[in-house]
């Protein structure tokens, strides 16, 4: 096992793919020369030359649809977005075009695209560079959405991402890129799409929560130990589909459920998974669900307001204690 | 001598032609016929006759209601589809908008296919999944049939890009309205075009509205093609698009293009529809005059060209009327065809969200519907 950061995981998988599938191409605004906005695709174009590493205008509606387009005529894409907040200029593409085209079509053009970027609020960069996009994207059938926690799913997953043959929005995270850093098996593996993990177990409480949040959630449980509340920690990994089978199965040993994630509430991730814990194991709670969410406000950029707003693991241990019964 | 007026870097801005007037340039010699043969004439008039009576018989049954939904009927612009799509090879690529039906009789759909489709019905080319807007037949090459202006463009883009990437002489021919030229699409499209090299051909179809606005309304710009100049490799031009052998030859000659110099083109084909924008629209509606619609009827490409082959001696009055029976009996038959054919049946609802398989946690969010269970 060699400890790779979350960046370098990435790039790993991008060479990885390329190297075995010469149907895969990037393309996106800086992926080249630049060797990438944040550097995930640092040496690939020298690697593979520029038709498979193609350095974009700034034109994300255009390039995302050439992506849709090459998938419909055989090749296999990986859109870069820079980051997830320009990618909505190029949503109709990912919605209308890539996420419908396979039933519009009778079942004749699937689109084996991934479309791929950070989301999620970094460092004081204000509100249009500060949100999260899982719920626009996980609202949509047809698409797959993934958002990992550490460098060995994000590894695995885009791994799975690049061969899937249906379009994948995959949301990485530019504080992650550096920041997580864990054990990457040297062996080839593949993380399957649509599976949750257990990235801590526990008996009293289970904590949903993907992306950023596991971290949060896992200093949470940490923490936690000295009250003797031991946290049950489920990363989604995969937000759509989502994995109910292991949501259920935790909150049917623990009783009580924590959802967290970084975005605003109304109509996100974790509301969804609240309503298939209430269909499918209302029998099982022994307290309502909690949810720990960012404010409900675009982005301040004041360096206080921004810290009020984004949940971190003081937040995941309130609610915890409070779905405990213990606050 | 070109059909049309190609321009990379000299064109003017100039008014826009009067209604019914042909554009500049088509200085094509009438009897040549493009070295095409006695037969391959009266094949693309037939083409052209089919298409027109098929959507004749569209445009009634819808009012009966076999047809739901938003209907665009293409009637008016037969020569701009023939012209462009017949001297295509079986690997070139076709991207379209939402007034599809007749290109993809063109490219080779049968008129049942085409006709079950709108029907709704499971032998429709999408099975039943795509409707009047999203005609599909990945054995023709033919990619739809697509309902957002403009958005298909950079798909086209992509398959030119994939031609490229694969080393392939092939061309993508993708059509569009005049109101897609002041979308941002158009501009990203065909700047990636120009820029790498993609032997992408954009064919407008100019009708002069879109839906109901005139494109000189909106458009800061007197003729469309000239919105093609600011790409450096991109050859734009104009063409009579109510002349099925001026467009024939733009489009061979940007196919040349594509093929040899893997360039892309830009053509605009002055043309236009008799009826509404759809069926929900009357057929001139507050935005055009009886008398407009009544100029370009005159210059109908079908009549047109039916005349000028018999003045060459290579079509008489009695063949004529029997490719019209013929056609007529084509679009009798689709429809009956698509009256018997079956709806698609409530499995396939499942079956072509994702190519692996429906995820059971979106199945079991639909189980309080007891019927899907």
């Amino acid at each position: 096992m060699a400890v790779l950061t979350y960046r370098e995981a990435l790039n790993d998988a991008l060479r990885e793919e390329m190297e075995r599938d010469d149907s895969i191409f990037i393309i996106g605004e800086e992926v080249g020369e630049y060797d990438g906005a944040y550097k995930v695709t640092k040496g690939l174009l020298e690697q593979f030359g520029e038709w498979r590493v193609r350095d974009a205008p700034i034109a994300e509606l255009g390039f995302a649809g050439l992506g849709v387009g090459a998938a419909m005529a055989g090749l296999r894409p990986i859109v870069e977005f820079m980051t997830w907040n320009f990618a909505l200029l190029a949503i109709d593409e990912v919605v209308n075009a890539a996420a419908k085209m396979f039933q519009m079509s009778g079942g004749q053009y699937n689109v084996p695209i991934v479309f791929r970027g950070p989301g999620g609020a970094a460092l004081q960069l204000a509100a249009q560079h500060s949100q999260s996009p899982e719920p626009w994207y996980s609202y949509v059938p047809g698409l797959k959405v993934i958002a990992p926690a550490t460098a060995k799913d994000a590894k695995g997953l885009l791994k799975s991402a690049v061969r899937d043959n249906d379009p994948v929005v995959f949301i990485e995270s530019e504080i992650m890129y550096n920041l997580v850093r864990d054990e990457v098996p040297e062996e080839e593996y593949v993380t399957p799409i649509g599976k949750a993990e257990v990235k801590r177990e526990g008996s009293d409480v289970t904590v949903v929560c993907h992306s950023k949040m596991v971290h949060q959630a896992l200093a949470a449980a940490r923490a936690l130990e000295k009250e003797d509340i031991d946290v049950e920690v489920l990363d989604l990994r995969t937000v759509r589909p989502l994995d109910v089978d292991a949501v259920v199965a935790s909150v049917k040993k623990t009783n009580r459920a924590v959802v967290a994630e970084e975005g605003w509430p109304m109509c996100n991730v974790g509301a969804q998974v609240v309503d298939d814990i209430q269909r499918e194991a209302f029998d099982s709670l022994d307290a309502p669900v909690a949810r720990v969410n960012g404010l409900d406000v675009p982005m301040p950029y004041a360096k206080n307001l921004e810290k009020l707003v984004t949940p971190n693991a003081d937040h995941v241990a309130a609610a915890v204690r409070h779905v405990c019964y213990a606050d | 001598m070109s059909a049309a007026n190609a321009d990379r870097s000299t064109a003017t801005v100039s008014d826009a032609p009067a209604a019914g007037a042909p554009a500049e340039g088509s200085g094509r010699d009438p009897d040549a016929f493009l070295g095409l043969s006695k037969e391959e004439c009266v094949e693309l008039l037939r083409e052209m006759i089919i298409e027109r009576r098929f959507e004749e018989k569209a445009a009634e049954v819808y009012q009966v209601g076999k047809i739901g939904g938003f209907c665009h009927l293409y009637i008016g612009q037969e020569a701009v589809s023939a012209g462009s799509i017949s001297p295509l090879r079986d690997d070139d690529y076709v991207v379209t908008a939402y007034r599809d039906h007749a290109q993809a009789i063109a490219r080779g759909m049968t008129p049942n296919a085409v006709m079950a489709e709108l029907y709704g019905r499971a032998d429709g080319c999408s099975k039943g999944f795509g409707g009047s807007m999203h005609m599909f037949d990945k054995t023709l090459n033919f990619m739809g049939g697509h309902g957002i202006v403009g958005s298909h463009l950079p798909l086209a883009v992509g398959v030119g890009y994939t031609i490229r990437y694969r080393g392939g002489d092939q061309v993508c021919l993708c059509f569009f309205g005049d109101s897609v030229v002041n979308i941002g699409a158009f501009h990203e499209s065909m700047n990636m075009a120009a820029r790498w090299k993609l032997p992408v051909i954009f064919l407008l179809e100019n009708n002069r509205y879109g839906m109901g606005t005139d494109f000189r309304r909106v458009a800061a710009v007197k003729e469309l093609k000239d919105r093609g100049r600011a790409y450096d490799g991109l050859t734009s031009l104009d063409v009579d698009g109510m002349d099925v052998l001026a467009v024939r030859q733009a489009v061979e000659e940007a196919i040349e293009r594509g093929r040899n110099e893997k360039t892309p083109s830009f053509i605009e084909a002055r043309c236009f529809r008799y009826m509404g924008h759809s069926m929900a629209d009357p057929m001139h509606g507050t935005y055009r005059t009886r008398e407009e619609v009544e100029k370009w009827r005159s210059d109908d490409p079908i009549l047109s060209f039916t005349r000028q082959l018999m003045d060459a001696g290579r079509l008489t009055e009695e063949e004529y009327q029997a490719i019209d029976r013929e056609a007529k009996e084509i679009a009798e038959e689709s429809a009956a065809f698509a009256d018997r054919s079956p709806f698609p049946d409530s499995d396939a609802l499942y079956r072509y969200v994702y190519s692996d398989g429906y995820p059971d946690d979106m199945r079991r969010r639909d189980a309080w519907r007891k019927e899907l269970r």
